[in-house]
């Protein structure tokens, strides 16, 4: 097999894959329980698209698509660490409100 | 003889990181939480894309390209980690506990034990 046909097949295992770890994430993404576990999904589908681009940029020659991974990269960090800080800020709002209500329990025997 | 060499490797490197991406979606969708499914995700899939990006490399065979690839496996090698360390921290102090399987939990001790004690004092 010569170097060439064995990195066509590498690259079609590598787009079949690929995009049945994209689905797997995406069940979980609709299925996840709670919203940091689809927040998680959404970072792993991020760097399941980097590697992607990166299959598509071997098999097309085009080395411009590196960039566009880094910065989808970049995108999708600010994106988690948004996501996080909303996470944290929207659950101390409700342990707040829980607090309270527990208290409001303690309060009422 | 060497660009065959390089694209061999750059095949087998390719399959190893497809594989590695999708044991973590694998990962991710059959550990049964949160905090065991960031260990997937953050690990297996930032090892499957930082070797897919370095496969770009070996078939390249430039110096700028390489370089570029370099930047990027560097950048998610640093930026993974701190983006699920930030989300768990966030998701456990908002009330998002762990499965009921978990073993060792080092957060719990300090914030359970006043619980423990109003609890005690109720009954």
């Amino acid at each position: 097999m010569s170097a060439d046909r064995f990195l066509d097949i590498s690259i079609t295992y590598a787009l079949a894959v690929l995009t049945i770890a994209f689905l797997l994430v995406t069940v979980r993404i609709v299925r996840g329980p709670t919203l940091p576990d689809r927040i998680l999904g959404l970072d792993m589908l991020v760097l399941i698209g980097i590697g992607y681009i990166a299959v598509i940029a071997i098999k097309t020659g085009f080395m411009l698509y590196l960039d566009i991974a880094i910065s989808l990269g970049l995108v999708g960090f600010l994106a988690t660490v948004a996501f996080a800080r909303f996470v944290m800020q929207r659950g101390l709002q409700q342990s707040a409100e829980s607090a309270e209500s527990g208290q409001g329990a303690e309060e009422q025997p | 003889m060497i660009t065959a060499a390089l694209t061999y490797a750059a095949g087998a490197i390719i399959i190893f990181g497809a594989t590695f991406s999708f044991l973590a979606a694998v990962g991710l969708l059959r550990l049964p939480d949160l905090y065991t499914r960031m260990h997937a995700a953050s690990k297996a899939g930032t090892v499957g894309s930082g070797l897919l990006l370095l496969a770009i490399a070996l078939v390249a065979f430039d110096v700028s390209v390489a370089l570029r690839v370099l930047v990027g496996v560097l950048f998610l090698l640093l930026t993974a980690p701190v983006a699920a360390h930030l989300l768990a921290r966030a998701a456990y102090s908002a009330g998002y506990r762990p499965a009921d399987i978990t073993v060792i939990n080092d957060m719990e001790v300090s914030k359970n034990q006043p619980k423990n004690k109003k609890s005690r004092k109720k009954s």
